[in-house]
């Protein structure tokens, strides 16, 4: 295998395994901030607990997300030097913005929310609680800001030729508020809103069916669904408008996200099927003129298709786009009904009797994963031939003084300390679980605690 | 040229780079030391106080490394590919330690059985140990130059790093770094964990001046070249003797019991080493030992002067919202390390 392909992989592999992370950062941080409010607002010992209890989980999980993070900001010197370089001038004003804004912001206060318990107020706690998930926020900004303006480049020009052609910035809030950002990020932020309430209803779901922690599981249970519920629908809205932005600026990426080849027909909507790369023909259950109507409002407009565009200048895997899409897709339409439906059946006081419901909210934290996955996957597949959509092809962004050996060197690399870590993360998560939102705080725990790692102290 | 209060905004942005690697040196410094001579603590009440005494904090003396890896690709692009992708396998190695250190500090705790936390005793360890070694090598390698081709990219062999000073300069930095974090250490733990550390950090110092005395002597020897800014510039000479007041400090205030004037000392020490460094590289950033026409300077490497303006802008806005920030951290956990429910 040459670089080329060694780097794609590494890329998409360590982005996808971070990926993991910072949407569930971004979720819990959201609900750290209603628990603990709750917990200040009616000075219910409960949602101190819960609040406790969540931090512990919070703090696993951003401890790994950072590690796995850091790899990714050297990622494009180590693998794509020549992309750095092209885009720097762009790229990196945000990625500092990041540094500095957010993450500082998010790590400093960390510090206190899991260590500050005893040190400062509830208030300064609460607060410490609202900088991290503020700082998250931040942090997606400036990431989708960036890779958003790959999608749809804006507010620069293009300086020198060839090898030494780079991008330069003209105007800074037009590369900030670029075609896609916008829609990009509400986009991406609801969806860990999504991932971070899910990882709560499963938790309690499966409290609620071994009948343990009940006085705590139903009120968590209960302010994760809210949650979640508005966040499903605010997504379609969302997902919608995104969608839209993608017929406007990248024709070529719509067209491949419903494997539209022909430009003189109208363009279906699939709810699954089946892309032939070779053949160019898409096979499935559709709605005849779909596409045309939800972009166009009318069943027949034609919409431009993957054959309008340049063999080169449009994306070869086609089918992988329009699959990812559709997973994104159906997940979102499949977390509508379930969370709906539950809230329907909260207000009826029926909803913790369903044990079949509670089973499949245990499981149901891999949805809003699985759709954060894809819904990437199919954007920067979508976007390819193109690293910089229309400006800088992927194949002329990689660094040349790096060796396919070195790459595959670092790729095995990856791929088993990765997978070490996400067998290490779920042991200690579902222990963390296991062991339940009871005993932090008391003084009794404290001692227990210190007995047991230095059985020579218990005497 | 645009420039501000007398100095162009690429020298501008070469200093702000050069405040936040020295932040980070000095912040993610200690806390690495402390992980260097986490085995040199026996028990496992030492052990878990010497965690905890880092815990709220090294996260946060992370971040530095962010901070500067986003300043470098943002300000100096060219620079930024060029030395990610000559630094391939050590960097690699590098980032490798960041991932395994993260997780051991994380995973320890976590489990009361005695292997479980021996095994991440060695795994923290180690990654801080790989880590100031690594960072020790590349500096030791931007100091010297590298090969570079037309392109301004890597055109040497990845093995030729590991020369003699290189070698020597990573060494220094794994002994800075040791005497650093256990002066901080020192300033946390109190009865016996106390004693013990006093006597670890008298004895990195006599490592860390060895070492030092070795590789100034190597330098002056066989790499002359890398003193000739101080020839040119006798005085300059000032920040070397500086420096060696600030070493010869640390241990007069380990004897007084001051131990935050020594912390400051060994603070000192990272951020003079790191200036008279950054005073014979500049105005390169990477020296090309293929062809001095290839170099990467903080000219050839910047990016648009606008680009430069919008940086120099949010660093303003910035720094003091971070040192506020930073300080009120540090401010909460000040004194010495008490374990809690929700410690390491």
């Amino acid at each position: 295998m040459d670089v080329e392909i060694l780097s794609r992989i590494q890329f998409a592999f360590t982005i996808a395994f971070h990926y993991i992370y910072p949407p569930l950062s971004i979720g819990l941080g959201l609900l750290l901030v209603i628990f603990e409010g709750m917990y200040l607002k009616t000075g219910d010992k409960r949602y101190e607990q819960i609040t406790r209890f969540w931090i512990k989980i919070f703090a696993l999980i951003f401890g790994i997300g950072v590690a796995t993070g850091i790899i990714m900001e050297f990622e494009f010197g180590t693998n794509w030097a020549t992309y750095s370089k092209y885009v720097g001038d762009i790229f990196g004003s945000a990625l500092a913005a990041e540094g500095i804004f957010a993450f500082a912001l998010e790590s400093g206060f960390l510090g206190i929310l899991i260590f500050g318990w005893n040190r400062v107020g509830p208030k300064v706690h609460f607060f410490s609680a609202v900088m991290v998930f503020l700082g998250s926020m931040f942090s997606a900004v400036w990431i989708v800001v960036a890779n958003s303006w790959q999608q749809t480049p804006a507010g620069f020009r293009i300086v020198g030729e060839g090898l030494n052609a780079r991008a330069e910035i003209t105007d800074f809030w037009a590369m900030v508020f670029n075609p896609s950002s916008v829609e990009r990020l509400t986009h991406v932020w609801i969806g860990a809103f999504l991932a971070g309430a899910f990882l709560v209803l499963s938790v309690n779901a499966w409290y609620i069916l071994k009948n343990k922690y009940l006085e705590i599981a139903k009120p968590s249970f209960k302010l994760a669904l809210f949650t979640a519920t508005v966040c499903s629908l605010l997504q379609l809205a969302v997902g919608h408008k995104s969608a839209d932005g993608v017929a406007k600026n990248q024709p070529a990426k719509l067209a491949a996200l419903e494997g539209h080849y022909d430009s003189l027909a109208t363009g279906d909507m699939y709810l699954m099927g089946y892309v032939n790369n070779k053949t160019q023909e898409t096979a499935g259950i559709r709605i005849p003129g779909g596409l045309s109507f939800l972009l166009h409002g009318n069943f027949n407009t034609p919409i431009k298709g993957l054959n309008a565009f340049p063999a080169d200048e449009r994306p070869t895997q086609v089918n992988a786009v329009f699959q990812f899409y559709h997973i994104m897709v159906g997940i979102g339409m499949t977390l509508i009904g379930l969370t709906v439906f539950a809230t329907w059946l909260y207000f009826r006081n029926k909803l913790f009797d369903k044990r079949w419901l509670m089973w499949v909210f245990v499981w149901a934290v891999l949805l809003p994963q699985i759709a954060n996955q894809s819904g990437w996957f199919a954007a920067e597949m979508g976007r390819q031939p193109w690293v910089v959509y229309g400006l800088l092809k992927t194949s002329d962004a990689l660094s040349k003084a790096v060796t396919a050996n070195q790459v595959l060197f670092s790729l095995i690399m990856f791929t088993v300390v990765y997978l070490l870590l996400l067998v290490l993360f779920l042991y200690l998560l579902n222990k963390k679980i296991q062991h339940g939102p009871v005993d932090y705080g008391t003084k009794e725990s404290i001692e227990e605690g210190t007995k047991r790692d230095n059985p020579l102290l218990a005497h | 040229m645009e420039t501000f209060l007398g100095l162009d905004f690429n020298v501008w942005w070469f200093l702000v780079f050069g405040g936040v690697i020295s932040g980070y040196a000095i912040l993610d410094g200690f806390d690495l030391g402390a992980g260097a001579l986490h085995l040199l603590l026996r028990k496992e009440q030492s052990r878990r106080i010497a965690l905890n005494a880092i815990g709220p904090v090294w996260d946060g003396n992370e971040v530095w490394l962010v901070i500067a890896g986003g300043a470098l690709f943002a300000g100096f692009p060219v620079a930024y590919a060029a030395i990610f992708s000559a630094f391939y396998v050590p960097f690699m190695v590098f980032l490798m330690g960041i991932i395994f250190r993260a997780v051991a500090i994380e995973f320890r705790s976590k489990e009361p059985m005695l292997w479980w936390r021996k095994t991440w005793d060695v795994v923290y360890c180690a990654a801080s140990i790989t880590i100031a070694l690594s960072l020790g090598l590349m500096l030791g390698n931007v100091a010297l130059g590298i090969p570079l081709n037309e392109q301004r990219e890597f055109s040497g062999n990845w093995l030729s790093f590991f020369n003699p000073f290189s070698i020597m300069v990573s060494i220094t930095t794994l002994a800075l770094f040791m005497v650093h974090g256990a002066i901080y250490l020192t300033m946390k733990t109190e009865k016996r964990l106390y004693a013990r550390l006093r006597i670890l950090s008298r004895n990195f110092i006599i490592f860390f001046v060895l070492s030092f005395v070795i590789t100034t002597l190597y330098t002056l020897l066989y790499v002359p070249h890398l003193s000739d800014f101080f020839r040119a510039n006798p005085v300059a000479f000032i920040i070397p003797i500086f420096m060696v007041l600030s070493i010869a400090n640390i241990p007069r205030q380990i004897k007084k019991g001051k131990y935050r004037y020594a912390f400051i000392s060994s603070a000192l020490t990272i951020a003079l080493l790191l200036i008279m460094v950054a005073m014979e590289v500049y105005p390169y950033l990477l020296y090309s030992t293929e062809n001095p026409a290839n170099s990467i300077t903080i000219e050839n490497a910047a990016s648009s002067y606008k680009t430069m303006k919008i940086l120099l802008t949010i660093a303003v806005i910035g720094t003091p919202l971070v040192a506020i920030y930073t300080s009120f951290v540090f401010w909460t956990f000040k004194g010495k390390v008490k374990l809690d429910e929700m410690s390491y």
